[in-house]
């Protein structure tokens, strides 16, 4: 992160949970979105909270400012001066070992040389002496980053293609059709390839090419919806009643898509997530994400000893997210199904 | 007299309803001779339908069987091991459903549908089974019978779709035909060509019908007794002219009353007020006591017994018991 | 039904034309060929070595219009190239890119087929046999378990799969390719299992609730009705109406067939498209990766038109169209 960025990182932050604050003010307002709510916490309530946990961990890793810590002797005076997250300060500024060391040794893994802080590696050091605990903290960010960050990006835009094209018809929809055919025919991991070889690669470019994937399926569904939605008895009495397309898109055609649009999300998070191991495999991925410590494990497990600690925090970290998402995402998809709306009201 | 095709004592199907269960039936009987068609008369939700379901152990789950005794043809249904069971579905007793439009598998040809039912029970070759299909079609009046055996269910009319539940029901001359609201989703007119079948398949092979319907009209073309059902139990029973001239039962008469005739014109629609009660909301005594305009006081708690009106007719009433005591 | 076909090839070819039209916006405009040097040849690398760079790998014509000649421009060049097959050669190490690609085809099918087809026969009897037993310990276990196992990305499983069976059960090889009849099949093993585990529980859960929802159905009543015992009613009723929504999903499944065919390929060391794509990645061949990419595309849009036709075989309420 550069010296200026987390400047902007803890102003995003900051926003968002604005944002949160905001959306649940409007949830509680809204009879049938707390009753939702209500069910799911209801229906999976440590599903709930391990991604809740997950959020908090990411969170407290973007609110970073520089100062503060102490440097023992010959220490790394410029790390000082780095913008350090609360995340980063729970570990000493200079807990750097030289290389490998396993969960809670007090030597090194090669060599058995005395490590600078014995037994307070919890989950151990990797190849550069980093704190794998701290590492794997650090990957909770990115893993929101591109899970969460990418959703927000895709969801306004497909809505606006996708109720375009399903309210307005005709031309608008044989061009936006189109444009999300020729995606829809590049099997997704191509595409992401292709996309990240020719913007280049950083965070910010994988963000953006895994947006350019899922859109197409957020803009299929919303497409598809809105369609059905034009029809609908009451719009049409709307439309003759002489309201103006911007109104009944605005009070009719959104609130009935939004239980879709959730449910879409929670379910393209841990695809998203995935992927991005998979591109982090790849060389292409974030850095410093999960996908990336599993991709030095290969390495690790051929060796003799084995080095597993690695490979075992990402792992369980990923797995963790992934399991919690796919419990929510069933639960948040029960809730929201329409049938069961309605028996609700 | 001969041992009644179907027999039925104090049937009790239940459903979830809440933290518990709850009764659909609770404590149903009835008998039915060979040859005869009882209707069994109620509004929706009164549980005619899960009675039909039950007899041949067909309720969905979770609603579930809790007692009671079912016999058709002298063997009790309850018991069956699911071999034996198999073999008194479609043979001794066949079924006919009210949505034609969904009863048969859209990915087969409605011959082979039939052919099907056919081979499960008695041994046959294809060739010889689509014989015999072509041949129950022409008995149902299917026009071009031989064609139609290759159709599928999405080519043929609601009608034509009820003939071919119809032909595949009686293929094996069964003893006993459970007909669940046969004619409800069909069109005015192809009821009444529908129903003059099952008259005079019913005839022709001497089956027994259970015809389980809302509707007074088809009660009247087919049955030769009516058993009427409110809420899970039964209220009056008798022959046909007895319930529909002569009803005894609050409820009954209210039904009756409900039907609007040609007749009476300029007149307002009699209706029976209040609603059905929720399973979970059933009063102790009479189910009907919430809705009677003749209700006695313990008729709230007391449950009512039988009262036999006439040979054959009997009433579950306080006030008609009262009535006949003086 | 032939009208059908036309048409839907038809729209596919318009389809692959915007693959193409994409690609080169990508590859040409987004990022130019000076780009595509700097990034092979090094950022520092001087100006004379970037032009050669250009001009070595054909790069060096205009890009869409050409004033001389009309038709020497980039994205002709890029147009012919692909619809011809003949993919010149790669940015990296000047191999030709379609002998590549005809070489690779073999082991990737040798992987992806049986990988797709013991997939879906696997995933269906094992749903078959949950939904079977709803509402029972089984069944609940079993979507349990099928969650489970969705969740652990597919490198895991790999990783896990490599280090299992191969270094500490020794039953298969860990990698490697020999493509003669008589060994082949170690070599596919691993990884045709490793294929096999990560992919089943989607499958599975997916095609239980189709089951689930097909064992309701009116029909079915009707069967059991009729006198048909359980076995019947599932393998000649349910299943066969079963077969509708499962074709819809096979179309979403051949993706992962690509990606899975990506790593498993690069893992297990077996020389197909897959693992040409992984080598095209890191050592930034953008000739060869276009290449794939087209391929890739033409083989999906393939395989969902053949979907489309085989409804018709399936939903007798579709042939007549």
């Amino acid at each position: 992160m550069s010296v200026e960025g987390h400047v902007l990182a803890n102003a995003v932050i900051a926003l968002l949970l604005a944002a949160c604050a905001g959306l649940a003010v409007v949830i509680h307002r809204s009879e049938l979105w707390r009753a939702a709510a209500v069910e799911l916490w209801r229906r999976r309530p440590i599903a709930l909270l391990v991604v809740a946990v997950y959020l908090v961990i990411a969170a407290l890793d973007s609110i970073s400012w520089v100062g503060g810590g102490e440097v023992g002797e010959g220490g790394d005076v410029l790390a000082m001066h780095q913008p350090r997250s609360l995340i980063d300060r729970l570990f000493p500024l200079d807990f750097d070992e030289k290389s490998y060391s396993a969960p809670l040794a007090s030597v090194e893994f090669y060599g058995g040389d005395p490590l600078d802080h014995p037994g307070r590696h919890l989950l151990g050091t990797d190849i550069l002496g980093r704190d794998v605990l701290h590492v794997m903290l650090d990957g909770t960010r990115i893993a929101l980053l591109v899970g969460g960050f990418t959703s927000l990006l895709v969801i306004p835009l497909a809505l606006l293609v996708g109720v375009s094209a399903g309210y307005f018809g005709k031309r608008i929809d044989d061009v936006a059709f189109f444009v999300m055919s020729v995606l829809m025919s590049i099997p997704d991991l191509l595409l992401l390839i292709a996309l990240i070889m020719a913007m280049g690669r950083g965070p910010l470019q994988v963000c953006i090419a895994m947006g350019v994937t899922s859109w197409v399926g957020f803009c299929r569904i919303v497409r598809g919806e809105t369609f059905k939605l034009r029809e609908l008895d009451y719009v049409e009495a709307a439309r003759a009643l002489g309201v103006s397309d911007l109104k009944l898109i605005w009070r009719h055609i959104l609130p009935n898509l939004m239980h879709l649009v959730v449910i879409t999300f929670v379910l393209t998070f841990s695809g998203l997530v995935l992927s991005e191991a998979i591109l982090s495999y790849l060389g292409i991925g974030i850095d410093g994400s999960w996908g990336q410590m599993i991709d030095q494990a290969r390495d690790e497990l051929a060796r003799d000893p084995i080095i597993w600690w690695n490979l075992a925090a990402a792992s369980a970290a990923l797995f963790g997210l992934i399991l919690a998402v796919n419990f929510v995402g069933d639960a948040v998809r029960d809730v929201l199904d329409p049938r069961t709306l309605r028996e609700r009201q | 007299m001969s041992e009644p095709v179907l027999r039925v004592h104090e049937l009790v199907t239940s459903f979830p309803a809440g933290r518990g269960r709850a009764a659909a039936v609770d404590g149903v009987s009835f008998q039915l001779a060979e040859g005869e068609v009882l209707a069994l008369v109620g509004e929706s939700g009164c549980g005619k339908s899960v009675t039909a379901l039950s007899l041949l152990r067909l309720v969905p789950k979770p609603g579930r069987i809790e007692s009671g005794s079912i016999r058709i043809a002298g063997r009790e249904v309850l018991t069956l091991h699911v071999s034996e069971l198999r073999s008194v579905r479609g043979k001794e007793a066949a079924m006919i459903f009210q949505e034609p439009m969904t009863s048969l598998s859209p990915v087969l040809t409605v011959g082979a549908q039939v052919a099907e039912a056919l081979r499960l029970h008695e041994p046959m070759s294809a060739a010889q089974a689509r014989r015999r299909s072509v041949a129950l079609f022409e008995q149902v009046r299917i026009p071009d019978p031989d064609a139609r055996f290759d159709s599928f269910p999405h080519q043929l009319s609601g009608g034509l779709k009820q003939r071919v539940m119809i032909a595949m029901a009686l293929a094996l001359k069964p003893r006993l035909l459970v007909a669940d609201e046969p004619t409800t989703a069909l069109d005015v007119t192809i009821q009444a060509q529908i129903l003059e079948l099952l008259r005079d398949l019913q005839r022709e092979l001497g089956t027994a019908i259970l015809l389980i319907t809302h509707d007074l009209g088809v009660v009247n073309e087919l049955a030769d007794r009516i058993a009427v059902m409110y809420a899970g139990r039964l209220v009056e029973e008798g022959t046909r002219v007895q319930v529909l001239g002569e009803a005894r039962h609050p409820y009954t008469q209210g039904l009756l009353r409900a039907v609007p005739s040609l007749g009476r014109r300029g007149e307002r629609l009699a209706e029976i007020p209040g609603v059905v009660p929720r399973p979970s909301e059933r009063p102790p005594g009479c189910r009907f006591a919430t809705r009677c305009p003749v209700r006695l006081p313990r008729c709230a708690s007391d449950p009512p017994g039988d009262t036999p009106l006439a040979p054959g007719h009997v009433a579950r009433c306080h006030v008609v018991a009262q009535e006949l005591a003086r | 039904m032939l009208a059908y076909i036309v048409r839907r090839t038809a729209y596919g070819f318009v389809t692959l034309i915007g693959v193409l039209l994409l690609l080169f916006v990508l590859f040409f405009l987004y990022a130019s060929p000076h780009e595509m040097a700097r990034r092979a040849v090094g950022e520092k690398a001087p100006p004379e070595v970037l032009e050669q760079w250009i001009v070595n790998h054909g790069y060096d014509k205009p890009k869409v219009w050409n004033p001389e000649h009309p038709f020497d421009t980039l994205l002709v060049e890029h147009f012919r190239r692909a619809l011809s097959f003949d993919f010149g050669r790669g940015d990296a190490d000047g191999t030709p890119i379609t002998q590549r690609l005809r070489e690779g085809m073999g082991p990737s099918l040798a992987l992806a087929v049986p990988s797709f087809v013991f997939g879906l026969l696997f995933s269906v009897a094992l749903a078959l046999f949950v939904a079977y037993f709803r509402e029972t310990y089984i069944d609940r276990m079993g979507v349990i378990v099928c969650v489970l196992t969705m969740s652990i990305s597919t490198l895991l499983y790999i990783i896990g799969g490599q280090f299992l069976i191969g270094k500490l059960l020794r039953w298969f090889p860990i990698s490697g390719f020999d493509a003669s009849p008589s060994v082949i099949v170690r070599f596919l093993m691993l990884p045709l299992v490793v294929s096999l585990a990560s992919g089943v529980g989607g499958s599975v859960r997916f095609y239980r609730t189709v089951f689930i929802e097909e064992g309701g159905r009116d029909y079915v009543r009707t069967a059991r009705a009729k006198g048909c015992g359980d076995l019947r009613v599932m393998t000649h009723h349910v299943l066969r109406n079963a077969l509708i929504p499962i074709l819809t999903r096979t179309v979403v499944v051949i993706p992962f067939l690509f990606t899975g065919s990506l790593l498993l390929e690069s893992f297990f060391g077996i020389p197909g498209l897959g693992s040409l794509t992984v080598d095209a990645v890191q050592g930034n061949d953008f000739a060869t990766l276009r290449a794939l990419v087209f391929i890739g595309s033409l083989l999906f849009i393939g395989a969902q038109i053949a979907t489309d036709v085989s409804y018709s075989l399936v939903d007798p309420r579709v042939r007549f169209e």
